[in-house]
């Protein structure tokens, strides 16, 4: 019987994960900066962080929100609005007349100012709307992301937001390398400090489900009726998951204004949503670790993996049919047709790491006996 | 003197009436029924007491406060827990797991893990699943955890919603038992039940309820004796 759990599978994990931080690390020192390696790396600890933080809503508390775009939206123009230097605005904002903040803030600042005006822009949302369930839920958050985008784009709001013109010249990602007096880079951080900033991220949303409050939440997800009648308030353990949810979104989207170093709200569409939906569900629906991996693999295929779908591609003197622009959305698609038809529990199901490990070393001591 | 005192209470859904003004008592440490047939307005009574309905008149009365407009939380930290219709555990997480969530509204850490050594006490069973999903186990295990789950809030009166339904016979027994086991160790009882029978022979007392009103209350075994009950509830004819 496996009355306590053993704490090695946990330690091992947390091994790993330093692992892949030392090799990211090293990696970056000694492979050329202009790797795709790194376009993907990057990228994806940013989506992976936004996939976790939809997954603590649709598959720890059972609220199936299509609201993440929007959110990610609101971080990236926080991100954007407070960081852009002095000197920059007057380019930025030139058909506003330098625009009306004039003060920056630092980057981590900046960051959780994202978080925040996500979380409150779902606080408001939530109250309506987390009175609906499921479906009805789903496309109500959908159009508040795109009332969102909307409102973003509208020249009124110009002095601010930059109109539906886009916002740039706030750090990026590479600001993260440290240069030396005549602008070399001597230590380049461009991929580990994302890679920090998802990893303390995540970190925080596994704190929270792991605690009794994420225990709560998976209640409500199995039975409502029954939460409730246990003495759970929903709609307060709803609107908090919502709002945690959007603030890592938040987060999220200011990670990807760095990643993109342009922020343009006509980007944000639903369909980004629906990406960051395909990664929770090819990843498994409930499993963090799940969303992790499966960002990766995304990000890689859709970024450099499957490129070549996309170009003309010549076997000897032999050109291979179908292969131009677009093929490789195609391709993507039949991906997640085989995916949600055969592989419906996702890579990970709704397990995580270290429930693999211990898997392991418990048939292993089976084995041994 | 009455634990739980419920006076002249009216349910409606929409236009319908569910309760048309029913009144009880519930004495300390007794295990009292509410029988009746679908639709009579059993389930709807435990909704109501537990605060998941609101009423449209009437009130609840528990150690002689008013807990009518008390809302689900303040119910149950004040002591009084529901096993839903259905057992309704939650099937993701596990056995271990439902029980913490049974004491999701106290502080005494210390406590909350006698708690729950006291329930694996009581069923032996679900120690051995403690690390199971709860989706998984049977549906007499799944009832053993619903209970536990309730026991875990600390309650003065457990409220089962049909705590028989669907199990087999043998099963329904066991489950039985529990509910004497529970009585004897001080907790009032507030069973509904289809199973008529079952019930009378189990109750201290006994309220009949047929379409959102009380027809006839009593003991057990004056209502076993009754032979309107007989014919209604119990499947058996007249002799004539």
């Amino acid at each position: 019987m496996n009355q306590k759990k053993s704490k090695t599978p946990m330690i091992i994990t947390l091994v790993l994960v330093a692992a892949i931080y030392v090799a990211v690390f090293i990696a970056e020192q000694t492979l050329p900066a202009n790797s795709m390696l790194f376009t993907v790396l990057k990228k994806g600890a940013t989506y992976a962080l936004v996939a976790v933080s939809m997954n603590l809503l649709n598959g720890f508390t059972g609220i199936f929100s299509l609201g993440q775009a929007g959110f990610m939206l609101v971080g990236a123009y926080m991100y954007g609005i407070f960081t852009i230097p002095i000197a920059q605005r007057a380019s930025v904002y030139q058909y506003f007349d330098g625009g009306m903040i004039q003060f920056t803030v630092p980057v981590i600042v900046a960051m959780i100012l994202a978080g925040l005006a996500a979380a409150f822009f779902a606080f408001l949302i939530g109250l309506p709307v987390l009175r609906l369930k499921s479906d009805y839920l789903a496309i109500a958050t959908l159009g508040f992301a795109e009332i969102i985008r909307a409102i973003f784009q509208w020249n009124g709001l110009g002095p601010i937001t930059n109109g539906s013109n886009m916002l740039r010249s706030f750090p990026s990602f590479n600001d993260f390398n440290i240069r030396d007096g005549q602008g070399n880079v001597t230590v380049y951080l461009s991929t580990l400090i994302p890679f920090l900033m998802a990893g303390v991220c995540i970190l925080l949303i596994v704190l929270l489900i792991n605690s009794s409050y994420g225990r709560a939440l998976k209640a409500i997800r199995d039975d409502e009726v029954a939460a409730e009648a246990m003495g759970i308030n929903l709609a307060h353990h709803k609107r908090l998951a919502f709002c945690v949810s959007s603030f890592f979104a938040g987060v999220g989207g200011a990670m990807l204004a760095m990643y993109q170093t342009t922020v343009q709200a006509k980007s944000f569409t639903s369909a980004m949503t629906y990406e960051i939906l395909l990664i929770v569900v090819i990843g498994g629906i409930g499993s963090v670790t799940g969303s992790v991996l499966s960002s990766f693999l995304f990000v890689a295929c859709s970024e450099w993996w499957l490129r070549f779908l996309d170009e003309k591609q010549m076997i000897g003197t032999f050109e291979v049919p179908l292969l131009r622009n677009g093929f490789r959305l195609v391709v993507f698609s039949v991906i997640i047709m085989i995916v949600v038809l055969f592989f419906r529990r996702g890579i990970m199901g709704d397990k995580e790491l270290p429930d693999l490990l211990s898997r392991r070393m418990k048939s292993e001591g089976r084995r041994k006996k | 003197m009455s634990l739980l005192k419920v006076t002249d209470l009216v349910v409606s859904y929409g236009g319908i009436e569910a309760l048309k003004g029913i009144s009880f008592d519930v004495d300390q440490g007794k295990i009292v029924t509410l029988i009746g047939a679908n639709g009579a307005g059993k389930s709807t009574t435990l909704r109501t007491i537990s605060g998941l309905v609101a009423p449209k008149s009437g009130r609840i009365y528990y150690e002689g406060r008013d807990i009518t407009d008390f809302g689900t939380q303040k119910i149950v930290e004040t002591g009084i827990a529901l096993v839903p219709e259905g057992r309704r555990v939650f099937a993701n997480l596990t056995v271990l797991e439902n029980l913490r969530i049974g004491a999701y509204l106290r502080k005494d850490k210390e406590v909350i893990e006698e708690d729950i050594q006291y329930v694996y006490q009581l069923f032996p069973r679900l120690q051995e699943r403690s690390w199971q999903l709860a989706g998984t186990l049977s549906g007499g295990e799944q009832q053993m955890l619903a209970v536990g789950r309730a026991v875990m809030t600390r309650p003065k009166v457990i409220m089962m919603d049909e705590p028989s339904l669907g199990l087999a016979p043998l099963v329904v027994k066991d489950i039985f038992k529990i509910i004497q086991t529970l009585k004897g160790t001080g907790m009032t009882v507030l069973l509904i039940e289809q199973n008529a029978n079952a019930a009378l022979h189990a109750c201290d007392y006994a309220y009949v309820l047929e379409t959102g009103r009380i027809t006839m209350s009593g003991t057990g075994e004056e209502l076993l004796a009754s032979t309107a009950i007989q014919e209604a509830y119990l499947g058996k004819t007249s002799k004539s």
